[in-house]
């Protein structure tokens, strides 16, 4: 992790600005099916704690099935491009959902309400299995990272229109911002499903880590503006102010405003523009030329 | 007999109860059916209108309440939250 990963393994600016839209990315069946024929036994086993804010660099045995996992090309990649170099290991679990369990968890984001609005820790979630709609894949509300609330209190919310109930084929990572909504949904199915999690602090500004060849593409703007069918209309409109608010500091670009709504609310001229009789300091030149 | 309540939450996209569905949830007192989190992506009804017509009863609807000052952009929680019942038998 602490060589520059190669450019192609980065993610691109259109992939990001999805993950600062949707506040998560997939990559489908990146980890190859050699680890995850593995995975199972390993994490039914179990994975090694790490203190808090462990070195990504020191957290898992060089070797290890997760030390293997967050070094492949795409994910190490895709993890350098959100955190930058040397984040640390906020914690990692493996978490199981058992066969007709018979509970779903409520819908929460994780730790405690964290409102950071230029830096943010970053959720891999890794499914070693095919995840099938009756295993209860894990439920996540695209471009819910935004709002401020605070772990379960949003329990009540059960279904929101264009909600993502995940399947995926085995070997997928998903990259979540800390402040997604999302649960652990009924695993209606005779199959247990794992799922293991890290959670990513960085340790540098992250600004322009990815990779910025295709930074000013119209599929950038068209990423950001993209909304959600369980947004109010309204407030559709004060999540995209929020979102270009993060993509400019995560760019440095202060004049990115495709729809001028953070400009327009920010405009605060300081020109006085007065008649010169309200003047009096004004010389008089009415009769200069005379 | 015994009378239990079913409770319905619709989520609209605007103050209004004409407003589309953008989230729900449901109670329901009888035990007959456990609804829970991600069971589904079809919304019970379209509007929260049409719910009424289903012979839902409105029994709370969300008041409107200003932003907090300094707090004008932040978002939060579902702000138009609507809650119905329905009685029925046990």
């Amino acid at each position: 992790m602490s060589i520059h990963p190669a450019p192609d393994d980065l993610l691109t600016s259109v992939q990001v600005a999805h993950f600062v839209a949707h506040g998560s990315l997939r990559l489908d069946a990146v980890v190859p099916d050699e680890l995850n024929a593995r995975a199972v036994a390993v994490l039914r086993e179990g994975i090694p704690a790490t203190p808090y804010a462990t070195p990504l660099a020191e957290a898992f045995e060089p070797g290890s099935f997760a030390h293997r996992l967050v070094n492949l090309p795409k994910v190490a990649g895709a993890i350098y491009s959100l955190v930058g170099p040397h984040p640390t290991v906020d914690h990692h679990a493996v978490h199981v959902r058992e066969a007709n369990e018979g509970t779903a968890q409520h819908l929460h984001g994780d730790a405690i309400i964290d409102v950071r609005p230029d830096a943010f820790d970053v959720q891999l979630m890794y499914y070693p299995q095919d995840v099938t709609p009756a295993m209860g894949g894990t439920l996540s509300v695209p471009g819910s990272h935004l709002r401020r609330t605070n772990e379960s209190d949003t329990g009540r919310y059960q279904n929101l229109r264009g909600q993502t109930r995940l399947t995926c084929p085995a070997g997928t990572v998903v990259l979540l911002h800390h402040g997604i909504w999302h649960a652990g949904r009924r695993n209606d199915s005779d199959t247990e499903r794992f799922m293991f999690k890290i959670r990513f602090n960085p340790t540098v500004r992250q600004r322009l880590l990815w990779n910025t060849d295709d930074l000013h593409a119209s599929a950038v703007s068209a990423e950001l503006n993209t909304t959600f069918d369980w947004y109010e209309d309204a407030t559709a409109r004060l999540e995209i102010y929020n979102r270009v608010r993060l993509w400019q500091a995560m760019t440095g670009d202060e004049t990115f405003d495709p729809d001028y709504l953070v400009t327009r609310v920010t405009n605060r001229p300081r020109r006085i523009v007065a008649q010169r009789n309200l003047n009096p300091h004004a010389r008089d030149t009415s009769k200069e030329n005379a | 007999m015994t009378v239990r309540q079913h409770v319905l939450v619709l989520y609209l996209a605007s103050s209004g109860l004409d407003a589309r569905v953008v989230g729900w949830s449901s109670y329901d007192g009888t035990g007959r059916t456990d609804p829970t989190t991600g069971d589904g992506d079809v919304p019970p009804y379209e509007t929260g209108v049409d719910a009424l017509r289903d012979g839902w009863r409105m029994v709370q609807a969300s008041q409107l309440v200003p932003p907090y000052p300094g707090h004008e952009y932040d978002t939060s929680f579902l702000k138009h939250e609507f809650w119905f019942e329905k009685l029925a038998e046990s």
